[in-house]
């Protein structure tokens, strides 16, 4: 009986010392939708993986580092079908997962950052840039990589006031998310000195967006629509429901650039980016999945890459001690943009320079020469701490 | 008559081949595709050679016969003849290699692959692949002990230097350093690896026995933001006193004392300066400025820019014959 026991024992033992050579495991979980959102570009069409094989190559990224640390990292992912409760979807990958990253609507993510709020589960933002969700709605347990709409509307109204092209005409679509983009260029034009010398709205009638003698219709219809126009330099177009922005370049009644929903689009990330290294990057995005790296893969890449810079500066990873690092003072991701993102403490919104690029090439990166800040000249992007109605909780 | 005239022609040469303490310096263009040689005597481009695509990383041979200049976008190492001043060769380096160390003896090259996580290892005279060491993401920085023993490559994504025992090509230890790690280099007595981290924004000091960071050194400059302070390229004098820092997009060099490891004084240079070497005699230094195109000429003991040469676009590397 004693010899059993001592075995037993001995068993335990070896047990242990097997389990402590082995990598410490780091669960992250991907929630999103099922459904594609349809695009009225062809070539912009969102892959079925969009976000996530981002997600899966800062995952590879990890564990090459891994290697080294001791750490080993998983992606479990699940997408969520319509009139699914996305709750409790949630709360079964958090599970085996104390990180997740999301690609949802403004309020299913707050229903999941609710949901988790007691299991201490940390969320990633990846692809909601609802102004709210860092605003009067911002929740301490959710960090957003994804920017927000006055960052992207900031980006670009820098550009064109350095450019000069300062009196905007303003085209407006009819959804809400439209009117919200437009909110948002609103506040940069008076921000940045910029005049919105006429606004008009874009009503979506229905209609399909691909059709076989769609070219013709178009042509006729756009320079209608932009004509009897007071003096503009640019037209400024916040369509975010890829209803008709795509059909104003190079149809405008007058010669003008258009910028925002289409033209000089601001994106967090684009497959065009090459600076800062980013060659690399996009090379290995390519190998892995045999296509190009969008902004919402990036967004998701920065989300599990800022969990691996924190797991493997603290040896740990442990949820709450990495939650800890990556909102205290030392945190800094690299991220292939010219310069280390840092979170604002006061709503947890990652700081980050913006591209605006024009579907083929990055024409320039935001934040523009002159745009000065006491703090960070990122912070010349969005809302700034004195303006935030952010209470964390 | 011809005999003379040729005997004459060749002194002449042999007279303009080797004026006194003037070196050659090779520049790296990482935009022209082209390398520039420069004359330290007169300060001026003599000749601009067109190389592959992208060259970065640009070394002398030990022997100081040829140039070596890796050009990543061609996944290659070409081989410049000093004397002609053409590309006579190439080296299997693996794909998209962008710097690279030899060892003592200059007969083994060790390269850093960005694409590919690895480190290739070349045998110099065979010009043969010897074999790969899996590293961290995106492999940069390399650099050897004094000894030959330690090879050290840091990696930009994973954040590390890592320890690479050269006889037995495994890696012994790896370090955590700050973000994004770009160049390594040895104090000559052996006692301290220096690693710069670009947006880190400062220089690790690691105790290569315990492999352990021992110190830092950080940078601040009055009315430029952080962010712009992008420590890459490292140069230390022979005599392990000085250090000399190019910080990047914040167009300056620091000069660093060595024991206390203070910044003691930032030297303005052209835009974005990324790498850098001295001449011989370390008499001065020559700094590479990508955004104006332009390589910066320091007066070592004076500590003063006494030069601004123009070179090719976005000038990246550079190295001045032994």
């Amino acid at each position: 009986m004693i010899r059993w026991l001592a075995g037993l024992i001995g068993f335990g033992l070896a047990a242990t010392s097997a389990l402590a050579a082995e990598p410490a495991l780091i669960g992250v979980g991907y929630l999103g939708v099922a459904a594609t959102r349809s695009t009225l570009s062809l070539v912009e069409q969102p892959a079925e993986n969009d976000g996530v094989a981002g997600a899966r190559l800062a995952i590879e990224d990890n564990n090459t580092t891994g290697k080294f640390t001791g750490q080993r990292f998983s992606l479990e992912e699940r997408r969520i079908k319509e009139g699914e409760d996305v709750a409790q979807a949630a709360t079964a990958l958090a599970e085996k997962n104390g990180f997740i990253i999301a690609d949802l609507p403004a309020d299913a993510l707050l229903k999941v950052a609710d949901a988790l709020r007691e299991r201490g589960t940390l969320l990633f933002n990846a692809g909601a840039i609802d102004e709210r969700l860092r605003e009067a709605d911002c929740r301490a347990n959710v960090i957003h990589t994804a920017p927000t709409r006055a960052m992207l509307a900031d980006a670009l109204g820098q550009y064109l006031v350095w450019k000069k092209w300062s009196r905007w005409l303003l085209v407006v679509g009819s959804h809400d998310e439209d009117k919200l983009f437009a909110d948002a260029l609103r506040r940069t034009a008076t921000r940045f000195g910029a005049k919105i010398v006429q606004e008009r709205t874009f009503e979506d009638k229905g209609g399909a967006r691909r059709t076989d003698s769609g070219v013709t219709l178009i042509q006729r219809q756009m320079p209608v629509f932009t004509q009897q126009a007071p003096a503009y330099d640019v037209l400024v177009v916040a369509d975010e429901s890829e209803v008709f922005g795509g059909y104003l370049p190079y149809r405008t009644w007058d010669p003008r650039p258009v910028a925002g929903s289409a033209g000089l689009v601001p994106r967090s990330w684009d497959a065009a980016q090459d600076q800062w290294g980013a060659i690399q990057m996009q090379n290995r995005f390519f190998k892995l999945n045999s296509r190009r790296m969008t902004a919402l893969d990036m967004q998701a890449w920065t989300a599990v890459r800022m969990i691996g810079e924190a797991t493997s500066r603290t040896n740990s990873g442990d949820v709450r001690k990495v939650t800890d690092f990556i909102e205290g003072p030392d945190f800094s991701v690299a991220a292939f943009k010219g310069t280390r993102l840092t979170l604002r403490d006061w709503n947890l919104q990652l700081r980050q320079p913006i591209l605006l690029v024009d579907g083929r090439m990055v024409i320039s990166v935001s934040p523009q020469e002159g745009f000065l800040h006491q703090v960070s000249e990122l912070d010349t992007l969005g809302y700034d701490r004195p303006e935030s109605k952010c209470k964390l909780k | 008559m011809l005999r003379m005239w040729r005997v004459g022609l060749f002194s002449v040469l042999t007279l303009a081949a080797a004026p006194a303490h003037a070196f050659i310096a090779y520049v790296s263009n990482e935009k022209s595709n082209t390398v520039s040689v420069i004359d330290t005597d007169s300060w001026t481009v003599t000749k601009t050679i067109r190389v592959g695509q992208r060259p970065r990383g640009i070394d002398f041979t030990r022997d100081g016969k040829f140039v070596m200049v890796a050009v990543g976008d061609d996944d290659t190492i070409q081989v410049i003849d000093a004397k002609t001043q053409t590309v006579v060769d190439s080296l299997p380096s693996g794909p998209d290699p962008e710097l690279f160390a030899q060892d003592a003896a200059g007969k083994i090259l060790y390269v850093a692959n960005e694409n590919d996580n690895t480190v290739t290892v070349i045998d110099l005279e065979k010009r043969a692949r010897l074999g790969d060491i899996q590293v961290g993401v995106e492999p940069e920085g390399m650099t050897i002990s004094p000894d030959g023993k330690t090879l050290i490559n840091t990696s930009e994504t994973t954040n590390m230097a890592h320890f690479i025992d050269t006889s037995s090509r495994q890696i012994v230890a790896n370090v955590l350093v700050d973000a994004r790690p770009r160049f390594a280099e040895f104090k000559h007595d052996s006692s301290e690896v220096w690693v710069s981290s670009e947006i880190g924004g400062t220089v690790s000091i690691i105790d290569p026995r315990k492999h352990e960071v021992i110190g830092k050194v950080t940078f601040e400059i009055p009315g430029l933001r952080k962010e712009a302070i992008q420590p890459v390229g490292i140069g230390m004098t022979r005599d392990d006193k000085t250090a000399f820092i190019a910080l990047g997009p914040a167009n300056r060099i620091a000069v660093v004392d060595v024991a206390t490891r203070k910044v003691t004084k930032y030297l303005l240079v052209g835009q974005r300066v990324w790498h850098m070497a001295f001449t011989p005699d370390e008499k001065y230094l020559l700094t590479t400025n990508g955004v104006s195109n332009d390589v910066s000429v320091i007066d070592v003991a004076a500590q003063k820019v006494i030069k601004t040469i123009q070179v090719g676009e976005l000038p990246w590397g550079v190295t001045i014959a032994p």
